[in-house]
């Protein structure tokens, strides 16, 4: 106990704060695979648009159901949906922006007119396309997405990598012989950790952003099942009317998005006070 | 000079490559124009007509040259959807040069936010010693680029327009009938667009001053005995500004590309309502000539700030 | 025999197209039977506490509304457009020798009469002479031979109405009268000489913009804003319209209109949802009636598990339709079961009772037993994700499918890809979606058969076509009506297709406005739309 309590005097108070906003948030998430207050899809004629109460305590909404219980299932959705575009679009960046950052030349020159491409394409057309090829749903919104993502990971991966591939270690272990596979990600890529952390934290975000950006103009996670941009999008025509059925998802991203700049502003200020 | 012909040649590779991209996207999705067009009552040989009418007959490849050939010429082709009148379909290039003005009004609007308010914001954040105002920046800052464009809009909507009433949601007035109206109706969507990017540009220039003030030409100054106000506005503000102005031109690239979900939750005529609506009615030349502008823009407007990074600070080298 | 035949024809055109023609309680009506009768003119109408030609007290002539529409236009060119969006505008702009009135009969509009030969193959008009174009040129005999060339394909091969192509000549027999002849007789033909007539060679060659003789004329289209008309002072109904302009203005959604209507930027809308009629109560009028669309989970007859007839009426029995009403339109639906407007209530059959309208769950886990199901059984449903009521109804319908062991999962599409993929390619075990229709009773019923090209849901029966052939080949309106209903019935008993209600049509529409007519086809008519007093 006292170890924690240590633990915890050691870090500054942004990273506290985020932690325990998205430590709330992505419990509700997980709990929401095993248990929920009410049945997210169950409906009812009389409960229909009733505001928050301690039954429902971010109330009901057009067909009578439970919007926190939605809410949670929601965070679940898009948070493990968001977690793997990154993780996609952050492989897929390193592995690209290893490769051209440290080797340059004409494949460089190719990889960075497609990125550009990409980074110019709607991202909605390219979501369409891949939803045509593939089917809709979560998956294919998830490959998508870490397609349009990817190209930002690359160009930083890429940059490091020019920036680093000149560098005294780097030398050294060239003329030792060390195999090329062996420099680029045992050698250079612990260095560029820092860095990339930052963007994760951001790509992150934008994941999230971009994931209920999508359910919002309808391509995406699929009715019944809640997602926060689908909610708020659903919940637009009834703004008047119910505004905390708008409010409620809303105001869950703001929060899941906020605590996650602040455990990385947390992260971030941890690192600067070591150097 | 060499650095200008390489930009220039990577700029027309990669709007080379976005228009095949966008071509084979429009070959790969489902969705018949003509079918689009004709709903489903019509006559097969008023199908085949229009088919023909459009050039659709033609193989794939040829249609794709066809259309790149006309657009170097400098024909922009016409619209399959939108009619000027009932004999003639609608040039893209009019029917965009419709749009452009409302999103460039939106864009230059939220610019004018962006650097009247984040810019003193950014600098005041810099020079405060107030512990308790820097928490409070910081949080405010972050709360405002955690809040979800679509969301913000909502917000900005039901505030504004539904509580307090400033504004007709919806009311959108053409900038050819009323300017003045139509500027006063765009404050608000502007606003909506402005918001994170202030929180975002004044997190960014404060840090960059901050960076800057533990310089050494800093130090050289107040030993030389200037002011701590000439050196904040003259010497840290001039040279922080820099990156700053890059990521405004970032930004500007972005919302001239076409504010998408904004124009959609404000109804707004611009390039990003009409480039979603052209995609879901397949309206490919529109769609092919939207995106070619948004690259270019985006592509231009790097290009700039990159040459403008050279001419304010020589040691960038011209390699 | 003879004689009888040409009795029961004139009897059966008399209900279903002249009711309007010879003379009726509307306004304008009046003046068909009188076309000179003389009537003071427009401009000393609106005097204090009188009643304006058309019988309204508190009636103001003047005046500019919005009207919000959902979709843009798909062409200028009322031959051309296609779409229900822009038919519902062209409606003002313009008109054909005939013309559907409130209560889906057809009243002569450009023409002032017209007869039939008892053969059915000849029809005759009879043009009306004090209709002017919007440009100020009267309309003549060439005029209307050249726009119904136009649309039934007799000028360049290229037919652009459908339900015109049967048409072989139109001929001029003098500068009041022109002679249609038709290939085969067909009652319900005469519906489409409601397509419009324009100046002729105005369709390829001038015309920079459209010209009708209907009661407004164009001034302005701007891709995804709208279209404004203004007033056709020279309208041949008296004392209509009473607006100068009308704006309609397309809105990108309806929850982007129900903002505009709380910022009153529109005066006028009208596909509100139940909850959203709600919202507006206290600003707006609310008024509804029956739209002309058939919504149902359209089953594909032909794919697993939707094949098997017990399947697909174990599906029937599920559904709660009742509830589906209440959820998604407030109750204001009509359920219905049958592949038939209700409102044509000569050929509509109620069979609501096959299926009941509320859930039967034991009927359905039975049904499915015996097919082989008795686990349960699943299948996707592809919902069209730009119609926000049928994609609240398939949730609804998933939900209560649930109890009887069916797992439907929903998939929403783009619906550019449910006409390519779903409509033409059939790919699809079910979709939710509706039909709109129009006023022939074979509007629906002519594509279930069995090798129909529009019959996308595969049904096959070969008792329901022999009874569709009788009924669209029947001169006689009662055995026509008597095929028709068996039809039905046959296609109900066989769960061609689990229908669920017309939903309603439910406007919102500014305090100060009336006259506001509900047409059972889907049409904005402003004419008769004033601002009171």
């Amino acid at each position: 106990m006292k170890k924690v309590g240590a633990w915890f005097k050691k870090q500054n108070a942004y990273f506290l704060v985020g932690l325990v906003m998205t430590g709330l948030a992505v419990m509700l998430g997980i709990l929401s695979f095993f248990w929920t207050p009410f049945s997210t899809t169950s409906m009812s004629a009389a409960e229909r648009f009733h505001g928050p109460s301690l039954r429902h305590l971010f109330g009901t909404d057009n067909f009578g159901r439970d919007i926190f219980s939605r809410v949670m299932q929601g965070i679940g959705t898009t948070v493990i949906v968001s977690s793997l575009i990154v993780v996609i679009s952050a492989g897929a960046g390193i592995l690209i922006g290893a490769i051209t950052g440290y080797f340059g030349g004409i494949l460089d020159e190719i990889i960075m007119r497609i990125t550009d491409a990409i980074n110019a394409f709607p991202s909605i057309l390219l979501a369409l396309v891949v939803i045509s090829i593939l089917g809709s749903g979560k998956q294919n919104v998830i490959f998508s997405l870490g397609i349009v993502f990817a190209p930002s990971y690359v160009r930083i991966v890429r940059s490091e990598f020019i920036r680093l591939r000149d560098a005294d270690f780097v030398c050294r272990a060239r003329l030792m012989g060390v195999k090329k596979l062996r420099i680029l990600f045992v050698h250079i890529l612990p260095n560029i950790w820092s860095v990339f952390w930052v963007s994760v934290t951001i790509g992150f975000n934008n994941a999230i952003l971009a994931e209920s950006g999508m359910s919002y103009l309808g391509i995406g996670v699929q009715p019944p099942d809640a997602s926060l941009g689908k909610m708020l999008s659903d919940a637009q025509g009834y703004l008047g009317r119910a505004p905390w059925y708008a409010l409620a998802p809303g105001l869950t991203i703001v929060w899941i998005v906020l605590g996650f700049s602040l455990l990385s502003e947390g992260i971030r200020r941890k690192e600067a006070g070591k150097r | 000079m060499k650095y200008l012909v390489k930009k220039f040649v990577t700029l027309i590779m990669t709007l080379f490559l976005v228009s095949v991209l966008a071509f084979l996207a429009f070959q790969i999705i489902p969705g018949d124009v003509v079918t689009s067009i004709l709903g489903t009552e019509a006559t097969p040989e008023r199908e085949e007509q229009l088919r023909q009418e459009l050039g659709l007959d033609k193989p794939p490849v040829v249609r794709y040259f066809r259309w790149a050939g006309s657009v170097l010429k400098g024909d922009f082709g016409d619209s399959y959807r939108y009619s000027k009148n009932m004999n003639q379909m609608m040039p893209v290039a009019e029917l965009i040069g419709d749009k452009l003005p409302v999103t460039l009004l939106l864009a230059a609007l939220s610019m004018i936010f962006i650097a009247v308010i984040a810019i003193p914001l950014g600098v005041l954040w810099a020079r405060s010693k107030n512990k308790v105002f820097d928490v409070m920046m910081n949080m405010g800052t972050q709360t405002a680029m955690a809040v979800p464009s679509f969301f913000l809009g909502v917000l900005v909507t039901y505030l504004f327009g539904i509580l307090l009433k400033w504004f007709a949601p919806g009311g959108y007035i053409s900038y050819k009938e009323d300017f003045w109206g139509c500027i006063s109706y765009l404050v608000f969507p502007a606003i909506s667009v402005a918001i994170p990017k202030i929180a975002m540009t004044a997190r960014f220039l404060r840090n960059s001053m901050l960076t800057e003030s533990g310089s050494d030409y800093v130090r050289t100054a107040y030993s030389k005995g200037a002011s701590e106000r000439r050196v904040a506005y003259f010497h840290v503000l001039r040279n922080a500004m820099m990156p700053v102005v890059t990521f405004l031109g970032m930004i500007i690239a972005e919302i001239v590309a076409g504010s998408i979900v904004v124009e959609q939750v404000f109804s707004l005529p611009g390039i990003g309502k009409l480039l979603i609506s052209s995609i879901s009615t397949r309206d490919f030349p529109v769609v092919e000539i939207l995106i070619l502008y948004i690259t270019f823009v985006v592509i231009v407007v790097y290009f700039l700030v990159d040459v403008l990074y050279r001419v304010i600070d020589p040691r960038i080298s011209n390699k | 025999m003879k004689k009888k035949f040409s009795i029961t024809l004139m009897a059966l055109l008399l209900v279903a197209a002249l009711g309007g023609c010879a003379g009726g309680k509307s306004s304008g009506n009046e003046s068909s039977t009188a076309p000179d009768a003389t009537q003071g003119s427009q401009a000393s109408v609106s005097g204090q506490g009188t009643e304006d030609p058309n019988g309204n007290k508190d009636s103001k002539y003047g005046g500019k509304v919005v009207v919000g529409v959902q979709q843009d236009i798909d062409s200028l060119d009322p031959h051309k457009a296609t779409a229900a969006g822009t038919k519902e505008i062209l409606f003002n702009i313009f008109e054909g020798l005939l013309k559907v009135n409130e209560n889906g009969s057809l009243i002569c509009a450009v023409a002032s009469d017209y007869s039939v030969s008892e053969d059915g193959l000849t029809y005759t008009f009879t043009l009306r002479d004090n209709v002017k174009f919007h440009n100020g040129n009267k309309v003549t005999a060439e005029d209307v031979k050249y726009s119904l060339e136009r649309a039934s394909g007799l000028l360049d091969g290229t037919a652009l109405v459908s339900s015109l192509t049967t048409l072989k000549s139109v001929d001029i027999v003098d500068e009041h009268t022109v002679q249609v002849t038709t290939g085969s007789a067909n009652l319900e033909l005469i519906y489409s000489f409601t397509t419009a007539i324009i100046p002729a060679g105005s369709g390829e060659a001038e015309g920079s913009n459209p010209i009708g003789t209907g009661p407004f004329s164009f001034v302005s289209y701007k891709p995804q804003e709208g279209l404004v008309v203004k007033k056709n002072p020279d309208y041949w109904q008296e004392g209509l319209p009473y607006l100068d302009e009308v704006q309609f203005k397309i809105v990108s959604g309806a929850d982007t209109a129900l903002l505009e209507l709380k910022g009153h930027s529109i005066d006028l809308y009208s596909y509100l949802t139940d909850s959203q009629a709600e919202e507006l109560k206290n600003d707006y009028q609310i008024l509804s009636a029956p739209s002309d669309v058939l919504q149902g989970m359209f089953l594909n007859n032909a794919v697993a598990p939707f094949n098997d007839v017990r399947v697909r009426q174990a599906v029937c029995y599920a559904m709660d339709r009742d509830l589906a009403n209440q959820f998604v339109v407030g109750g204001n639906g009509t359920i219905m079961s049958a592949p038939m407007l209700p409102a044509m209530k000569d050929y509509y059959v109620e069979l609501n009772d096959v299926y009941g309208t509320g859930a039967n769950v034991e009927k359905a886990k039975q049904l499915l037993a015996e097919a082989g199901y008795a686990d349960g059984v699943s299948f996707t449903v592809r919902v069209p994700s730009n119609y926000e009521a049928h994609v609240q109804t398939a949730e609804v319908v998933a939900e209560q499918l649930k109890d009887a062991n069916i797992d439907c999962k929903i998939e929403l599409v783009d619906w550019n890809t449910w006409l390519e993929d779903i409509y033409k390619g059939r790919n699809y075990q079910a979709t939710l979606c509706g039909i709109t229709c129009d006023m022939t009773p074979s509007y629906l019923t002519v594509r279930f058969q069995t090798d129909h090209k529009k019959n996308f849901i595969n049904f096959a029966n070969a008792d329901y076509d022999v009874a569709y052939q009788k009924a669209a080949a029947s001169l006689n309106l009662e055995e026509k009506a008597k095929y028709y209903k068996q039809a039905q019935e046959i296609f109900v008993k066989e769960a061609g297709t689990a229908f669920i209600q017309v939903p309603p049509i439910t406007i919102a529409m500014n305090k100060n406005l009336s006259g506001y007519k509900f047409y059972p086809i889907y049409v904005q008519d402003m004419s008769t739309v004033y601002f009171n007093k």
